[in-house]
């Protein structure tokens, strides 16, 4: 089970936490069809680091930033919303 | 091919069994083959074997990067059913169970296959409307199906906690008597000696790391045994779908993610069905080796480590408990997880991808086990004759742009079952 490390609450297990989406699938709420779609439906779906989207919902509910190896399980940085990585995007 | 038979078994045994040769070859890779097959699971070397057998086909290799079966086909709980809603599913899958009710004839490979009943259980009013109704749609197709009274439940499985204090009250269920279990490695060992011997190369040890695509179609495949030149290809590689299907620059409607399994001690012979439920996500049944199967929801977000998440065990473990309380007196023997290609509306993709020459059969979801033998037998004609059959045309890979997804719990643009 994973260690998330909430910015607000602090260590916590896997367990109270939900997976949304990779944050490039993140559909806003006046896309445009053409994006739509992939957005919707198609995944990169990468074997390595990965920014996404999780929620602590059996927490503090707050939505959260992660970025994560989907195959050796490091979590390299975990951001609130609005806030960017040093030097990086997301 | 040696042919396995109690005669056989006789003779040899009067030489001390010492005469058996290898049950299929070893051989290195050619420079060029009609078809390729990428991923030496069931689904693979089944559609080996149906490509030889059924069209004739037989310049052929299944290129597996481990063992054949160390995938998800060794991984998997074997329950085998047709037991679906909707008709393009039931179709897929009644005819997969037909393949399997001849599989061990035809393979001339005992299979284990045994047909002692899928039953799903319903907790509710709203559980039994749904399963009389997945009943219904089924019996209209010719697929058997019953619904279960609680006394005949009662009768089936003695040790179901059926009081009205359970924390999942059992009020009634749905069976479909032809499902069963079968043995997974021998379903994989069957084909590849079946395909082997019919001519098609099974090669081990040798992983697809690159697509040769030229003008908008494939031409071979790089592989850590050298390159590979091809006709055709095909994708057969269950959790790994994306990372080679991204070979050939393709994104799919598919996330990975982890499915588990435990297993018992063994004991005595205690369940003699297969048990599932219509509202929570448990499935028990017992192997012939006596050890308790147990599976449950996957683990819910992407990964391919194959390293389950420890909270699965508790969770599963209380629901089994809860269904048959005789089962809290076993040990843990063992449990383990593989990385499955959840499709974003819970069916399988079987057919061409927008590559010419490149076909894909990925999607299965935690489902694809007890398709093998029909995934294998569509795929095959799919290859041989570049358009797919009427029972796999539904399950396009385009379907999810066109809208005509077939999404059997209506749960949406999202990975199966989360
Ligand atoms: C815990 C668990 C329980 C399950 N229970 C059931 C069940 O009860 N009933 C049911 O019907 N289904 C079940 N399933 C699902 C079922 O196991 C799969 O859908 C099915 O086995 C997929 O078949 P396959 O032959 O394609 O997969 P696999 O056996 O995984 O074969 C794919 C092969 O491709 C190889 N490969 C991957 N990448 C490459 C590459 N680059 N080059 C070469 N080879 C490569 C892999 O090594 C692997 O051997 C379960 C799955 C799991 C994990
Ligand atoms: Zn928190």
């Amino acid at each position: 089970m994973l260690l998330i490390h909430c910015p607000h609450c602090g260590p916590r297990a896997q367990a109270e936490f939900v997976f949304e989406r990779p944050l490039e699938s993140i559909i806003q709420i006046d896309e445009a069809l053409p994006d739509l779609i992939p957005k919707l439906y198609s995944r990169v779906n990468p074997k390595g680091p990965s920014w996404e989207l999780w929620r602590h919902t059996y927490g503090c509910q707050s939505w959260l930033k992660l970025h994560r190896d989907t195959h050796n399980h490091t979590i390299h940085a975990v951001l609130e919303i609005g806030q960017t990585p040093e030097g990086g995007d997301a | 091919m040696q042919s396995y038979s109690a005669l056989n078994l006789f003779r040899r045994g009067l030489g001390g069994h010492k005469s058996w040769t290898r049950a299929w070859r070893d051989p290195a890779p050619k420079s060029h083959y009609d078809v390729i097959i990428i991923g030496g699971g069931g689904h693979g070397l089944a559609t080996a074997y149906y490509l030889a057998k059924v069209h004739g086909i037989k310049n052929v290799a299944v290129l597996e990067r481990g063992w054949i079966g160390g995938g998800n086909t060794g991984r998997n709980t074997t329950i085998v059913r047709s037991n679906y809603r909707q008709p393009a599913l039931h179709n897929l899958f009644e005819f997969s169970l037909k393949l399997w009710e001849g599989m061990s004839d035809d393979l001339n490979y005992n299979v284990m296959f045994s047909q002692r009943g899928a039953l799903f259980l319903g907790h509710s009013d709203s559980d039994m409307i749904r399963l009389a109704e997945r009943g219904d749609a089924m019996r209209c197709m010719g697929i058997d199906a019953e619904l279960m009274s609680k006394a005949q439940l009662r009768k089936l499985i003695p040790l179901l906690d059926m009081s009205d204090e359970a924390r999942f009250p059992v009020v009634g269920g749905l069976i479909q008597p032809r499902g069963g279990t079968a043995r997974h490695d021998a379903v994989a060992w069957g084909y590849a000696r079946a395909a082997d011997a019919l001519g098609v190369d099974v090669i081990q040890n040798c992983e697809v790391t690159g697509m040769d695509i030229r003008g908008g179609k494939i031409v071979g495949v790089k592989t850590t045994k050298g390159d590979i030149g091809a006709d055709r290809v095909g994708i057969c590689v269950a959790g790994n779908s994306g990372q080679v299907a991204a070979m050939a620059d393709l994104r799919l409607p598919i996330e990975s993610h982890l499915l588990q399994a435990f297993v018992s001690e063994p004991v005595k012979p205690m369940i003699d069905t297969v048990i599932m439920s219509q509202s929570i996500h448990c499935y028990i049944s017992q192997s012939d080796k006596g050890e308790i199967v147990l599976g449950g929801d996957p683990d819910m977000y992407p990964t391919y480590s194959q390293r389950g998440r420890p909270d699965r065990i508790e969770e599963v473990a209380g629901q089994a408990i809860a269904l048959i309380p005789a089962l809290s007196r076993l040990r843990m023997l063992r449990s383990w997880a593989g990385t499955t290609d959840m499709s974003f509306d819970g069916s399988p993709i079987i057919g061409k991808t927008p590559v010419d020459e490149l076909y894909l059969n990925g999607g299965w979801c935690y489902g694809g086990f007890k398709a093998t033998p029909g995934s294998g037998w569509l795929y095959a004609h799919t290859l041989a004759k570049g358009e797919p059959h009427a029972l796999n045309a539904p399950f396009r890979l385009d379907r999810f742009e066109t809208g005509a997804t077939i999404d059997e719990t209506g749960a949406g643009p999202m990975p199966h079952h989360r």
